[in-house]
């Protein structure tokens, strides 16, 4: 009897082991483990830790949602959220025009396409921090490049306050992320640019299309399941970017620049309060998921892309 | 509707020739076939009148105007491609309206001209589908929908049957054909599939090479080829062709470089002593016991009639029998040959003497 049930509870284990299900949950197992250590543990421990008052030193202890309701009352870091805003909206509506008229430059039949192509992706490739040291120059207050231009156009008479006026330091940091987040739009809409078979244009052009009406009718509406896959992964950069402001004015002047990622760390580590730094990082959680579900609802699949049934 | 003409017209893409000189008249609601293999330049022809391509010499006139330098959507020309290109983000009716939407023309005359145009073709109940919800034949009438609501000068077709399988093409191929005579538009179309341009065309141009080999009507290439080319291009089987020359003593008979004795119908005295090749259609033989000993090499019977692949004297030759044929691979029968039903072509220059 007990034999006969440990060869069953054997062969039950065997078949298991041998089955499709146990080898696929042995492949996902390495990827699991790697998801668990460094994605989902750090991620809970910051929510966590945006529950408690811990600081740096000390083990902090539950106090519930007091440190947002600390933020509520926060106008620094108000400022931060509607910076973060405006940055995102600002940044991503100049980096999908700008990108879009680059990816359709590129798109036509010029000499040394590919050497156009490859250095386009320059600022993309090269270090954030790099980048921005570099902007950080063109943007100082005595030395700046363009400052020195103008006067010597005879345009202006005193160097251009870049960095240290609350409106000029904002567009200034949205600029330096505009040029560095073309490239990305520009390659990727490009790529999607190059999957729109030809013989639709020149159907267009026989239909009667002029350039602009092929663009309209033809090119942008095959594009937008590209854009809408391209520019949420741009939203979500720009929305947690941290290097440039860091490098740039380190959330200056006044707070005037300061994004909810850069008011975080410096809440967290400098500052010391790690639960409210983390409670501000959690806080850009809504706000990101908000635009995944955008870019999820709002732009999924069309009707057309989908396969009929017959 | 409209004349077609093409007058000495010439290509190059950088320096390398494609089309070296074509001259070509299509009569006003002619159906014409360019054919020839790929890379001969036919469809570089129909971009060059559909002004997709510039044309680097020469003029093409459509309705006796010269268009060299119009743009596309001025030369009143529509044209069904070999992926269709459908707009995949717009629904049959759409698709068939775009070109009247970008006219601003009023919704009450689109309806006017779609629907007609969508029964024409049997596609009134596909008007709200997408063209992925489409099978290839339905896509192919709506790309030939499309240019049919445009009621256009000249209809072009660029190999618009070769992405569908071999029953659709011969059944899409009697719909143009039946669509072509109903309308009565000029229609220019490209093909390298020589039996669609014999069944369909009123005139076959021959291409090959950026050059035209030979213009006629679909019989004409068939019975009188102008050169080597053409014999071997139309036709299906191929003809088969024989090297050797003319008897010096004979006219009537083909020694064949094998040694192998064929006969000729008149035989002009010009061709004795040449290098010549014997062309023979596969059809223009009969099997006979006292005829031409041949090798049975492989026998395909398909029904209505026999294909034999047989050796005579070293050479392989392809016959068409219209009756069940007995004999079996590795046997020997009598061949009789239809000596006024044979060509002879100059193996160097490749034209036909006889």
């Amino acid at each position: 009897m007990t034999m006969t049930q440990t060869a069953k509870q054997e062969s039950a284990f065997r078949s298991f082991a041998r089955s499709n299900t146990a080898i696929g949950a042995l492949f996902m197992l390495p990827a699991a483990v790697f998801l668990l250590c460094f994605l989902t543990y750090p991620l809970g421990l910051g929510v966590w830790l945006g529950f408690t008052d811990a600081k740096i030193g000390r083990d902090g202890v539950f106090i519930g949602l007091e440190n947002y309701e600390a933020l509520a009352g926060d106008s620094v870091f108000w400022m931060a959220v509607s910076n973060t805003v405006f940055y995102t909206l600002f940044a991503s509506i100049l980096k999908f025009i700008l990108g879009l008229w680059l990816a359709l430059i590129l798109n036509e039949n010029l000499p040394f396409k590919s050497f156009f192509r490859a250095i386009i992706l320059l600022p993309w490739v090269v270090p954030t921090v790099l980048s921005a040291l570099a902007f950080w120059w063109i943007y100082d207050a005595q030395f700046s490049i363009i400052s020195w231009s103008l006067i010597q156009l005879g345009w202006i008479d005193t160097p251009i306050n870049f960095l240290g006026e609350p409106n000029n330091a904002r567009a200034s940091v949205i600029a330096a992320n505009v040029w560095r987040g073309i490239p990305f739009v520009a390659i990727s809409l490009l790529a999607g640019l190059q999957t729109i078979p030809q013989s639709l244009h020149e159907a267009a052009s026989l239909d009667g299309a002029t350039p602009w009406q092929r663009f309209r009718f033809i090119t942008l509406p095959m594009l937008t399941p590209i854009i809408a896959v391209v520019m949420t992964f741009s939203v979500l950069f720009t929305f947690t970017d941290f290097q440039l402001i860091y490098v740039l004015t380190k959330g200056g002047p006044v707070n005037a620049t300061h994004l909810m990622a850069t008011l975080s760390f410096q809440r967290g580590i400098p500052g010391g309060q790690l639960g409210e730094g983390a409670a501000i990082a959690v806080a850009m959680i809504p706000f990101l998921l908000a635009s995944i579900l955008f870019s999820f609802f709002g732009l999924q699949r069309r009707k057309w892309q989908q396969g009929g049934q017959d | 509707m409209a004349s077609v003409e093409f007058a000495n017209v010439r290509k190059s893409f950088g320096t390398h020739p494609v089309i070296k000189g074509v001259d070509i008249e299509i009569a006003d609601g002619e159906f014409v076939i360019l054919v020839g293999p790929s890379g001969c330049g036919k469809s570089t022809l129909l971009r060059m009148l559909a002004g997709l391509e510039n044309i680097s010499a020469g003029e093409i006139r459509i309705g006796g105007q010269v268009v060299n330098g119009l743009a596309p959507k001025e030369r009143d020309i529509a044209m069904v491609f070999q992926n269709y290109a459908l707009y995949p983000h717009m629904t049959v009716a759409d698709n068939m309206a775009f070109s009247l939407k970008l006219k601003g023309a009023p919704k009450s005359e689109i309806d006017k001209r779609v629907k007609p145009a969508a029964e024409i073709l049997g596609l009134s109940h596909l008007l709200e589908r997408f063209p992925r919800q489409l099978s290839g034949g339905q896509r192919q009438r709506v790309a030939m929908g499309r240019a049919i609501v445009r009621d256009p000068q000249v209809f072009l077709f660029d190999e618009p049957l070769s992405n569908l399988d071999a029953k659709l093409r011969v059944a899409m191929r009697a719909e143009i054909k039946e669509l072509h005579q109903r309308l009565k538009t000029t229609t220019v179309y490209v093909t390298h599939d020589q039996i669609e341009a014999m069944t369909m065309a009123d005139k076959i141009v021959v291409m090959h090479d950026g050059i035209v080999e030979q213009i006629g009507a679909p019989l004409e290439l068939y019975d009188q080829p102008a050169n080597l080319f053409v014999a071997s291009f139309i036709g299906s089987p191929a003809m088969n062709m024989i090297k050797g020359k003319l008897d010096p003593n004979d006219n009537a008979k083909f020694v064949t470089d094998k040694g192998i004795v064929l006969p000729v119908a008149k035989a002009p005295e010009s061709a004795k002593g040449r290098a010549l090749i014997y062309g023979l259609r596969p059809e223009h033989m009969t099997i006979s016991s006292g005829g031409i000993p041949a090798e049975v090499v492989v026998i395909e019977p398909t029904g209505s009639e026999t294909q034999m692949i047989m050796r005579i004297g070293g050479d392989d030759i392809t016959g068409v029998f219209h009756q069940r044929v007995s004999a079996k691979p590795g046997e020997t029968i009598g061949l009789s040959i239809h000596a006024e039903a044979t060509y002879l072509f100059d193996a160097e220059t490749g034209q036909r003497l006889v």
